[in-house]
């Protein structure tokens, strides 16, 4: 009986064979059905905002089911911050680049003297491309929401 | 204490229903919600962006302004958070 | 009177929302923990949300998500078609609502480190001494 209290001491509550394998199977399906999601914006209910939160979904499942400090060695904080950037980034690039190439702010339009495929078919490309922005930002912050509120501001020890 | 707050939720409860009856009914097609720029929208959308999804073509390029910065709050919100709850180890 | 009465209950489906919005409200300024003043405060915005999305329906209309080469051949009815706009601005409506849900919780952790409790009239009294 001591014994088993002194097995259960060192291991921590959620820390399970069956749960660790399986989520390590799962998690590149829910990041590939997030990237599903962003990319068919176009032509099914999606876009953004719902793909960024599925793909951050899975970084959380995956800090869920193992440690927190495990799972920050994998994936930075710093990597984090450096994505939620770059997500804002791409939107704020894309909407100066059209003023500066000659046209309004935000009209993808005017990008067609760049690369000559058409005004029409710039304005789809043109919210493609704003949508991968803003699915970036908003998975790093989804992610970085759960790891200081889960941790206390610590991110030593996670749920 | 609650009672006071039962009392005022209840009269702004009753306050709220006496304004619905100016409403339109529920799934009228002319309604004032219904008529003026959505129409436009609706019509305009896919000869004009090729993106058969109105909702992605309204909030990606008709709207793009207000989805930047919706982008830059949830952004701040990331960084308010770091900003409250970090503490420096001594 | 029967035409105020009948102005305001045959258009049952306001009365959810409004119940809805009273529950929230009463949340908020009625219970004392905080937690549930921001749960409060987040069944106030569901309700708003709903609210918007009902504003945008029409009967017997299909999804606004057309079809493309039917779209670019012949044109499309808007009487057929549901109202998008509230969809889009709920969107952003639903991120707000993440984010200060977010930062409350936060502000909610730094206030028990600092006084140990969060039921709001104990707070207010060791901020009085």
């Amino acid at each position: 009986m001591n014994l088993i209290r002194k097995k259960a001491a060192k291991r921590k509550f959620g820390d399970n064979q069956i749960i660790r394998v399986s989520v390590r199977i799962m998690a590149p399906f829910i990041q590939l059905f997030g990237l599903y999601v962003i990319a068919h914006g176009h032509y099914s209910p999606g876009g953004g905002f719902q793909g960024g939160v599925v793909l951050g979904a899975s970084f959380i499942l995956l800090s869920l089911a193992f440690d927190l400090e495990k799972t920050l060695k994998s994936f930075s904080e710093s990597m984090n911050a450096v994505m939620a950037n770059i997500g804002v980034l791409i939107y704020t690039g894309t909407a100066i680049l059209c003023a500066l190439v000659g046209g309004l702010f935000l009209d993808y339009a005017a990008l067609n003297s760049i690369l000559p495929i058409g005004p029409i078919e710039w304005r789809s490309l043109g919210i493609f491309i704003v949508e991968i922005g803003v699915g970036f930002a908003v998975m790093s912050i989804m992610l970085s929401l759960y790891w200081d509120l889960s941790s206390g501001g610590d991110m030593d020890k996670g749920l | 204490m609650k009672i006071f707050a039962l009392f005022a939720s209840l009269l702004t409860g009753a306050i709220l229903l006496y304004g619905v009856q100016d409403f339109a009914p529920w799934g009228d097609p002319a309604s004032p919600a219904n008529s003026h720029v959505s129409s436009y929208y609706i019509k305009q959308t896919v000869f004009e962006t090729h993106v058969p999804n109105i909702v992605t073509a309204v909030l990606g390029d008709y709207r793009g302004y207000d989805t930047m910065f919706e982008t830059v709050v949830i952004f701040c919100a990331g960084m308010a958070v770091i900003c409250v709850l970090r503490r420096s180890r001594h | 009177m029967t035409d105020l009465v009948s102005g305001i209950v045959a258009k049952y489906n306001y009365w959810i929302y409004v119940i809805l919005m009273m529950i929230g409200l009463y949340a908020m300024i009625g219970k004392r923990n905080l937690v549930k003043k921001l749960l409060g405060m987040n069944i106030f915005q569901t309700a708003i949300i709903l609210f918007f999305i009902s504003m945008g329906v029409k009967r017997g209309a299909a999804i606004p998500i057309l079809d493309k080469a039917g779209t670019l051949a012949n044109g499309v009815d808007p009487v057929q078609i549901l109202n998008p706009l509230p969809h889009v601005l709920m969107l952003t409506a639903i991120v707000v609502s993440v984010s200060v849900t977010g930062v409350a919780l936060a502000v909610m952790i730094r206030i028990y480190r600092e006084y140990g409790t969060l039921e709001e009239d104990e707070i207010l009294e060791k901020l009085d001494r």
